[in-house]
């Protein structure tokens, strides 16, 4: 393919950069990623990656747009109100890059459905707000060996982690297991600054950028977290872990399972 | 003894255990984290008998469901 005098321009910023040039944006008009939640996390990293001109972007998400998500999830807006989240996110991206081919999945991820989605796909971001659901996505990419960049935000705090299945730590080697119900509280029960979710869902994109361009280190074998109030980032290194269920020396996971959705996600939107 | 507890210099008695460190810090429940030790993560069955070093590096990895 080669590029119109429009693209080449809309594009300028990044063909300049000597880690990108045109062969890195090529790259990213091939590239296919695969968005899970087009929430907090989902809004910003859905508008950077559809703004860098990622060819084709996947949207799951089976919630409406409710007026409490407007404070941080910055895709939609007042008039989306009630609108399924995945038919505003992609009017969204639409306005701003039409060579980005957005394929949407208007249902929640379960054990049936996730492995026939995440395949078509390059690069997963999980931007889910549920235990279930991450470990879920987890799961997954592991037994499909889909990179993915996990992340979770609550209150002024957030952290995120990049899996390359098989080779780094896995969301499973620190958490094993969802927290027991009620111990541990939702963003709708104890809030959630909205710039954490810009901050952390802007570093996923990046994960998902230097993917594509095979450029810099993923946030592997690490798990970055970030602090709102003292604006502080921390790096710290987890080494993969031989007792994982899922991607341990003797994996007890082997196939995919739908946790029951904790108690505090009711309400949640 | 001297312990690094999420990045922090903290003070403990010597031979402190992982469930002592987390009363300590008032974690409410063991179950709310994930504890790393140098870089490793404890499995929650050893909080209870696996004992401190001084100068370990102890993070408190918290569950954040949120996105
Ligand atoms: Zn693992």
């Amino acid at each position: 393919m080669d590029y119109t005098d429009d693209q080449l321009e809309r594009y300028s910023r990044h063909i300049i950069l000597r880690d990108v040039g045109v062969e890195g944006q090529m790259k990213i008009s091939k590239a296919k990623v695969l968005v899970i939640g087009a929430g907090g996390l989902g809004s910003p990293a859905l508008l950077y990656l559809a703004a860098a001109g990622v060819g084709t972007i996947g949207i799951a998400d089976g919630d409406v747009v409710d007026l409490s998500n407007l404070q941080r999830q910055v895709i939609h807006a007042t008039q989306d109100i009630n609108t399924p989240k995945i038919i505003s996110a992609k009017r969204k991206i639409n306005n701003l890059n039409l060579d980005v081919n957005v394929v949407t999945y208007e249902e929640m991820l379960n054990s049936q459905n996730i492995t026939r989605i995440i395949e078509e796909y390059d690069f997963i971001i999980d931007g889910t707000d549920n235990f279930p659901a991450k470990f879920l996505v987890n799961d997954a990419c592991i037994f499909s060996k889909k990179p993915f960049s996990h992340a979770g935000i609550l209150q002024f705090f957030g952290q995120t982690i990049t899996v390359v299945p098989g080779e780094s730590t896995c969301y499973r080697c620190i958490f094993h297991k969802p927290p027991p119900l009620d111990v541990v509280p939702s963003c709708a029960q104890a809030g959630v600054i909205g710039v954490i979710a810009g901050v952390i869902g802007t570093l996923q994109a990046n994960e998902a950028m230097k993917f594509i361009l095979e450029k810099g280190n993923l946030i592997t074998n690490r798990l970055l977290t970030f602090d709102a109030l003292e604006s502080k980032f921390r790096d710290l290194p987890i080494k993969k872990n031989p007792e994982c269920p899922v991607c341990g020396e003797k994996p007890v996971i082997t196939e995919l399972m739908d946790y029951e959705q904790a108690a505090c996600k009711i309400g949640t939107k | 003894m001297e312990l690094m507890v999420n990045g922090k210099m903290l003070e403990t008695t010597a031979n402190i255990s992982v469930v002592e460190l987390l009363n300590q810090k008032n974690v409410e429940s063991p179950d709310m984290v994930s504890v790393e030790i140098n870089g490793r993560i404890l499995s929650r069955e050893k909080f209870n008998l696996t004992k401190l070093q001084e100068k370990d590096q102890v993070e408190f990895l918290y569950f954040m469901g949120g996105g």
